[in-house]
């Protein structure tokens, strides 16, 4: 089974990366981008299991390590 | 008195660090590698190094958090034992969820290496005693992800219990209050990004982090 985690800052969560991201497209002639954010994708190969069971399991993996949920949020999408 | 300093792949400050304990304590630390699953015995202080370990993949600090050995510093802390973590040792802490908040990317994106001011806002600590509340220090900083964020309740909390035992004198890194280093709620447990190891030596830098290694040792030898 493959999953996609997505992890993404917060709203409200300065980010300077994506601000600086945003002003590189702006000066590429990009006009019309009002925002950035970066995040991440994970891709994640998970050996045979009920979709339940490895929903369940990646929610506890993004709570313990692949998002930071102090700033981040995360979303998953089985195939 | 028994310290221990805790080594990662990609660790880079524990030889100093470990200079730094040796030259205070007047005994070798133990060199603890992130795999071992015990600690020494008997053990007073545990320091968390700086450097990249796992080369600041996933976020820094996030994959030695999950580290055999941080399940004993977590213990170890919980017991009420002292743990100094800096630099990437702070946010190894943080991932850990020994302390609250988060190290971001520095606000202005580039890697800040240099000696700041900073002040010392609190001197109830075994780490601050060696010095007074208010007084300035120099420390050298060298960090990409230093940007201490936290949500507006914690951030009253750590101001309302005393628990910011550093701040920034000048634009550092873009940290929430200038916040350069924070305690446990029991006080016991500090994470501060500026490096104290790196200036208790006149031969090397200066001595301001002299003062803290000297507390410690005041601290746990007589307790």
């Amino acid at each position: 089974m493959k999953a996609r985690v997505f992890v993404t800052l917060k709203s409200g969560v300065l980010d300077p990366q994506g601000a600086a991201i945003g002003s590189a497209l702006d000066g590429m002639g990009f006009d019309g981008v009002t925002g950035v954010r970066q995040g991440k994708v994970f891709e994640i190969e998970m050996a045979d299991a009920s979709r339940d069971e490895a929903a369940e399991q990646l929610d506890a993996m993004c709570k313990r390590l692949l998002a930071n949920t102090v700033i981040e949020d995360y979303s998953v999408e089985l195939d | 008195m028994k310290t221990a300093v805790i080594v990662f792949p990609g660790s880079n400050c524990d030889r100093d660090l470990a200079v730094a304990l040796r030259e205070a304590t007047g005994s070798e630390p133990h060199m603890v590698w992130h795999k071992d699953s015990v600690l020494p015995e008997g053990l007073d202080l545990i320091g968390v190094p700086g450097g990249f370990s796992f080369g600041d993949y996933l976020r820094c600090g996030a994959i030695a958090a999950q580290s055999p050995i941080m399940r004993e510093v977590a213990a170890f802390a919980g017991r009420g034992g002292h743990v100094l973590g800096i630099c990437n040792g702070f946010q190894v802490l943080i991932e850990s969820g020994l302390l609250p908040g988060v190290l971001m990317r520095n606000a202005t994106l580039k890697f800040v290496c240099r000696d700041v001011p900073l002040r010392v806002e609190e001197a109830q600590s075994a780490f601050t005693r060696g010095y007074e509340a208010g007084q300035e220090v120099v420390f050298p900083v060298a960090h990409h992800d230093g940007c201490y964020v936290a949500d507006p309740e914690t951030l009253k909390r750590l101001d309302d219990e005393q628990r910011v035992a550093f701040r920034y004198l000048d634009a550092v890194n873009g940290s929430m209050n200038d916040i350069a280093g924070v305690l446990s709620e029991n006080r016991r447990v500090l994470g501060m990004m500026p490096h104290p190891e790196r200036a208790a030596d006149a031969q090397v830098l200066g001595t301001d982090g002299k003062a803290m290694f000297r507390g410690l040792v005041d601290t746990l030898v007589a307790a």
